[in-house]
């Protein structure tokens, strides 16, 4: 890979610093450059140590590195909580007015900059992070022309005015390294003529559902699953749909239930607590055959655990969560722009097979910026199937003897017919109790049986009639296997750029039902599992899946997988006696 | 949608499991002529029900319906309106259902304002359960979780609704047939949230809050030259907790239901076959 520049901006909560870094991130993607960003943030809201983080090159970037080479740093422990992945040409850019005196390691280049006073300048002391960007520019010998136009992208809306004080303010942290510092740092950011766009996780579960048809969305803010509402507010009701702010969890799932039966693409979105509060109405979305999407994007628990940390905790509750048996899909996107594709697939399940379809994603992907190309979001390969809708015209074969709507007839491939409210010669009820094909509330013994086996039928079908194939990677041949889901997947594959040949890599995306790594497994020398969790859930599933004993590479100290780490746990795992034996 | 319809075709062909006798045959049969008087369909009816003795209503009628678990029938009664606005959204279940596990939801329900009718079969215990206390049980109540009473002093639904600021709040009683139906018929024509609480007893637990009882001690509104649209007096007897009252207590005139204020006025259920026009514009915002 050509040269990659990793760079960051840190200071306490309530600075900007979010802002800041999402500015440098779209100046970089729009200068045609790959970017992927990373949070490190604390549960508060003013205070408390924050940084966005980017790692930039023309190459693709899938995941985030321990070296950083440009720091702005607007407090002391911005640079104390970094001092691992400083090296001695690191650059530090600092406000040395201001009231702290910053402690900067020797071997490193100290740029104090006159952030705060520059701003004022240009118009105003809140401008000084831009300043600061300006002074990244000079260091990386990136065009400002590019800082210039996300800041017109950023500040367009609040007038022209707004938009020139922050170039200038630019210019002014720019012009002064310039002046102030003659000294080469040896980056030189090569920008090309790609078109790039910038999102993350949750935006890109928003926008796959806006695309997939979905109209109706209830939610209660969670971290980190709240920006996904924040995404459809505004957007939905352009398509003629409505975002509802619920009372609590309870609520929003049952509000998503009650459109989802009205007829509408209905969805809500959360993190592992507000699942517990769902779960109840799961198993009656489950049971009433009701076709709903649930977004879990996960946080580390359990109960309130770490809400800005990230962790794959959830797998277990996704596929087991629930009193009694319940048939569901489980989906989980490996990438941000998988987040995208799998929400359209998942309401495409959920209509077809009339299920609940949980989609799992997690904190690293959801506050994760990443470049792609547009064509990733090929709109011409969106495809919409909502499954066995009967109309006005067709409704006749679905009526009992007596003319009575049967909504959960025992069809042989366990799809019943559904008929949306306002269908005449449809009404029909159904409920969470054990119901006959009518609906009608049983507790006949063969009633039951046949509504439990319809139920199973439909997954039996699904496994059958779509494509559960998970991503491949790597040699095909290779004696060391490595197997992850969710997020891992771009550092994974950084990792592997350089590790030798002898890997072959699978990433799974559908975790119920899930491909079958048998074949996989036994052909492999050495199998190795990796997850961002303690106890290994999804190697234990792989292992009960294939009756093998596979390694494992488990991390839950709240953080994501680097590719450094990744390359050198892996390494290490493959080069020390196996752990465990085939049997 | 279908022709003129019968109150019988409301009915479904399930004979209700309620003990002989119970209150919420009464209550049931109104909700029935009221969706008929009011010009409603089966086919365009949607009935969310609690759970409960009070919840099997929606499995003795016969419309679109849902059956959900206990205490969030209000909830998908809002999603199906809002969803589809077509629809006549009727949410029915017990006090327990509704002021208990469900008291949350109600409170928003009631502030969010959506156009639906919700009828809250209030017996004063837990049917259902076999006879413990609810939450509308008066203080002095024995039963089987309350040996020495219930030590709590009782909700009072139509305060609580009042002060969540309930667009409409009425009262009935389900074996005075014919003023309960013509009061939810008013509910069902209310823009927004119409709060029914319906005194339904229950024969089998409840030996204090009898039909007797509350036949002895409703005063009906119509008698009383009361004005529904003043709020002051609606106030008053609201909250004069030593009389109940039968009839519509409060009513704002000017409400507009949640779903059309947000300018929802066409079902969410019809959506193109593939991404829909111009979908790149939501790609090119992340330019
Ligand atoms: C989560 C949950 N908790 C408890 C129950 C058991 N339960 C069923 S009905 C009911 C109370 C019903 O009382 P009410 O709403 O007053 O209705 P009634 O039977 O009196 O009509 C309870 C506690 C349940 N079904 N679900
Ligand atoms: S127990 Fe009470 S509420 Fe339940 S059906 Fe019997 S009389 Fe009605």
């Amino acid at each position: 890979m050509p040269e990659d520049l990793n760079w960051a901006v840190g200071g306490e909560a309530g600075d900007g610093i979010d802002s800041t870094g999402k500015i440098f991130a779209q100046a970089l993607s729009r200068a045609g450059r790959h970017v992927f960003t990373s949070k490190d943030f604390a549960s508060r809201i003013r205070g408390g140590y924050t940084a966005y983080k980017i790692r930039t090159s023309v190459d693709e970037v899938n995941s985030v590195v321990d070296r950083l080479d440009v720091l702005v740093a607007l407090t002391q422990r911005t640079i104390d909580e970094n001092l691992d992945e400083l090296h001695e040409n690191s650059v530090i850019i600092y406000d040395g007015e201001r009231s702290w005196e910053a402690d900067v390691p020797d071997e490193m280049v100290e740029l104090d900059v006159p952030l705060k006073s520059l701003a004022e300048d240009a118009g105003g002391a809140i401008m000084q992070n831009v300043v600061a960007l300006g002074a990244a520019c000079e260091v990386a010998n990136f065009p400002i022309e590019h800082l210039d136009s996300a800041l017109e992208k950023r500040f367009g809306d609040k007038g022209q005015k707004l938009v020139d004080n922050n170039q200038e303010a630019a210019r002014a942290g720019r012009d002064y390294v310039q002046e102030n510092y003659d000294h080469d740092y040896g980056y030189d950011l090569e920008t090309t003529d790609n078109d790039y766009v910038l999102l993350n996780g949750d935006e890109a579960i928003g926008m796959g559902a806006l695309v997939a048809g979905c109209r109706f969305y209830a939610g209660y803010p969670i971290t980190p699953a709240t920006n996904v509402m924040e995404y459809l507010t505004g957007r939905i009701d352009q398509y003629g749909g409505t975002v509802v702010q619920a009372e609590d969890e309870l609520a929003a799932i049952n509000m998503a239930l009650g459109a989802a039966r009205s007829g509408a693409r209905a969805m809500t979105a959360t993190s592992g607590p507000g699942i517990d509060l769902m779960t109840e109405t799961f198993g009656l979305i489950a049971t009433t055959e009701t076709p709903l999407v649930i977004a879990d994007v996960m946080r580390s628990g359990p109960s309130t655990g770490m809400p800005t940390k990230q962790e794959q905790g959830d797998l277990n509750m996704a596929l087991y969560g629930g009193h009694g048996e319940i048939p569901r899909f489980v989906v989980a996107p490996t990438t941000i722009s998988e987040c995208f594709w799998k929400t359209i697939e998942a309401f495409n399940l959920a209509e077809k097979y009339q299920t609940p379809v949980y989609v799992i994603s997690d904190l690293a992907m959801a506050v994760t910026e990443q470049t792609f190309s547009p064509e990733e979001f090929d709109m011409d390969a969106v495809e919409i199937d909502r499954g066995n809708v009967v109309s006005e015209d067709d409704i006749d074969q679905y009526l009992d003897e007596q003319g009575r709507f049967q909504p959960h007839y025992d069809a042989a491939d366990g799809i019943s017919p559904r008929a949306f409210p306002g269908t005449a010669e449809g009404a029909h009820m159904t409920t969470g109790l054990e119901h006959d094909e009518l609906g009608r509330r049983t507790e006949d013994t063969e009633e039951r049986v046949q509504q439990v086996d319809k139920r199973n039928r439909k997954v039996e079908t699904a496994q059958r009639e779509e494509d559960w194939s998970p991503r491949e990677f790597g040699n095909e041949d290779a004696e060391n296997l490595v197997i992850t889901w969710g997020s891992n997947e771009g550092a994974i594959l950084e990792a592997m750029d350089e590790l030798d040949d002898d890997v072959r890599f699978i990433s799974v995306p559908y975790l119920f039902p899930r491909p079958d790594l048998t074949e996989a497994v036994e052909n492999a020398d050495r199998t190795v599992v990796v997850e961002c969790n303690a106890t290994g859930q999804f190697a234990d599933l792989i292992e009960r899946d294939t009756l093998t004993r596979v390694e494992r590479i488990n991390k839950y100290n709240g953080i994501r997988f680097n590719a450094d780490e990744l390359r050198e746990r892996i390494t290490e795992t493959f080069a020390a006696e196996p752990e465990v034996t085939a049997q | 949608m279908s022709s003129q319809a019968h109150f019988t075709d409301f009915k479904s062909d399930k004979r209700p499991t309620w003990c002989p006798g119970c209150g919420d045959f009464g209550t049931m049969n109104g909700m029935m002529k009221a969706l008929a008087n009011t010009g409603n369909s089966p086919d365009d009816t949607f009935i969310c029900a609690g759970i409960g003795c009070s919840g099997k209503i929606g499995t003795y009628m016969h419309s679109y319906a849902l059956h959900g678990v206990h205490g969030r029938a209000l909830p998908v009664g809002t999603g199906v309106k809002m969803a589809n606005p077509n629809l006549e959204v009727m949410v029915a279940g017990g006090d327990g259902d509704g002021y208990s596990i469900g008291a949350g939801h109600f409170v928003h329900a009631v502030r969010r304002n959506v156009d639906m009718t919700y009828v809250v079969m209030d017996n004063r215990i837990y049917g259902l359960t076999k006879g413990q206390f609810s939450p509308t049980s008066r203080e002095d109540f024995e039963t089987s979780t309350s040996p020495e009473g219930t030590q709590q002093s009782p909700v009072h639904p139509l305060a609580l609704a009042m002060a969540a600021g309930g667009s409409f709040i009425a009262q009935s009683f389900s074996s005075d047939s014919q003023r309960h139906t013509q009061i939810i018929e008013e509910a069902i024509e209310h823009d927004g949230f119409s709060l029914v609480n319906t005194y339904s007893p229950c024969v089998t637990f409840n030996d204090v809050d009898t039909y007797d009882y509350f036949r002895d001690s409703l005063i009906d509104l119509d008698e009383e030259n009361h004005d529904p649209n003043d709020y002051d007096q609606a106030r008053e007897k609201i909250m004069d907790f030593d009389n109940i009252y039968q009839g519509v207590i409060y009513q704002d005139d000017d409400s507009v239901g949640y779903e059309k204020r947000l300018g929802i006025e066409e079902p969410m259920n019809d959506i193109p076959d593939g991404a829909p026009e111009g979908a790149m514009d939501l790609v090119r915002e992340f330019y």
